[in-house]
């Protein structure tokens, strides 16, 4: 993980150097970058055949808990984002 | 929404070439996505960097944001736990843990798979999967509805890197610095769940 880290500070430092230069294609190639890791993430899930054989009998409690606590996640930062945004309005008054 | 159709049938298409086994066995070793997300990682940091003055911007933001991971895992506890009591075979502490993964899939599932079992490992893999591709799908909607925070914690530990993009799409560049806190903090943090619960 601190590799990953660190490619991201190496990519902010080359960022901040060249930051008078606008570069257009960074947007397409941080979507081209995505697709390929998720394109990788399915082949890596669909050729394992443990989770596949799996995914019917356990698929559904998985879609279950994985719904249930992404929503929880979505109501908790609805309630800070409650709690911060009268303060934020008041001090761009 | 259309990006996040695209992301979606590329992440289908590689499910169908991996089931079918289409594509080289070289290409399912855990390195290679590991060099594309740290090519990734490399272009999110440089067009941070880009923005320059990221300081500044930071300290705009409202402080109490630093306690947005905490809402984001009590949320997703509290989401897990509801469900739990409907689920058979698995106790209320099995998907305590399987939701700790908090969208990190890989190493969360590996972990739960090795003390817990191939069963609740799966399940843990597949539910931090159905997070991601939530976030992917539904950020634009979740920023309309719950306010510019919620793509965020539902992106869990991913925030700063898959999800990351479509955060900012749809929550705006000002949160792209709270998007790699949020994801640095809930990767950290989700280790010690996983394997306590």
């Amino acid at each position: 993980m601190f590799t990953v880290l660190g490619c991201m500070l190496a990519g902010m430092v080359v960022g901040f150097i060249f930051r008078k230069k606008h570069f257009k294609i960074i947007q397409s190639v941080l979507f081209v970058l995505i697709w390929l890791l998720l394109f990788l993430l399915g082949a890596e899930i669909g050729s394992n055949p443990a989770v596949i054989r799996q995914t019917g009998k356990l698929g559904f409690d998985a879609l279950l808990i994985g719904t249930a606590g992404t929503l929880g996640s979505i109501l908790g930062a609805d309630l800070l984002w409650k709690w911060i945004k009268p303060d934020k309005s008041t001090h761009e008054k | 929404m259309k990006s996040s159709l695209i992301i979606l049938s590329f992440f289908a298409t590689g499910l169908l070439l991996g089931i079918f086994r289409l594509l080289p066995e070289t290409l399912f070793n855990e390195e290679i996505s590991f060099y594309v997300l740290c090519c990734l990682m490399f272009t999110v940091g440089f067009s941070i960097g880009q923005q320059g003055n990221f300081v500044r911007q930071f300290r705009r933001l409202n402080p109490r944001i630093v306690f947005l991971p905490l809402f984001t895992i009590a949320g997703t506890w509290l989401g897990a736990l509801a469900v739990g009591f409907f689920i058979n075979g698995f106790s209320l502490f099995d998907c305590l843990a399987a939701s700790s993964g908090f969208g990190y899939y890989s190493l969360s599932s590996i972990l739960i798979t090795r003390y817990k079992g191939v069963e609740l490992g799966t399940i843990a893999l597949l539910s931090n999967i159905v997070r991601e591709i939530f976030t992917l799908l539904f950020a634009p909607l979740m920023v309309k509805y719950f306010g510019k925070l919620s793509p965020i914690s539902s992106g869990g530990a991913t925030t700063m890197d898959t999800t990351f993009p479509v955060i900012v799409q749809s929550a705006g560049k000002d949160y792209a610095l709270v998007s790699i806190y949020h994801g640095f903090i809930t990767d950290l943090s989700w280790t010690f769940p996983s394997l306590f619960w």
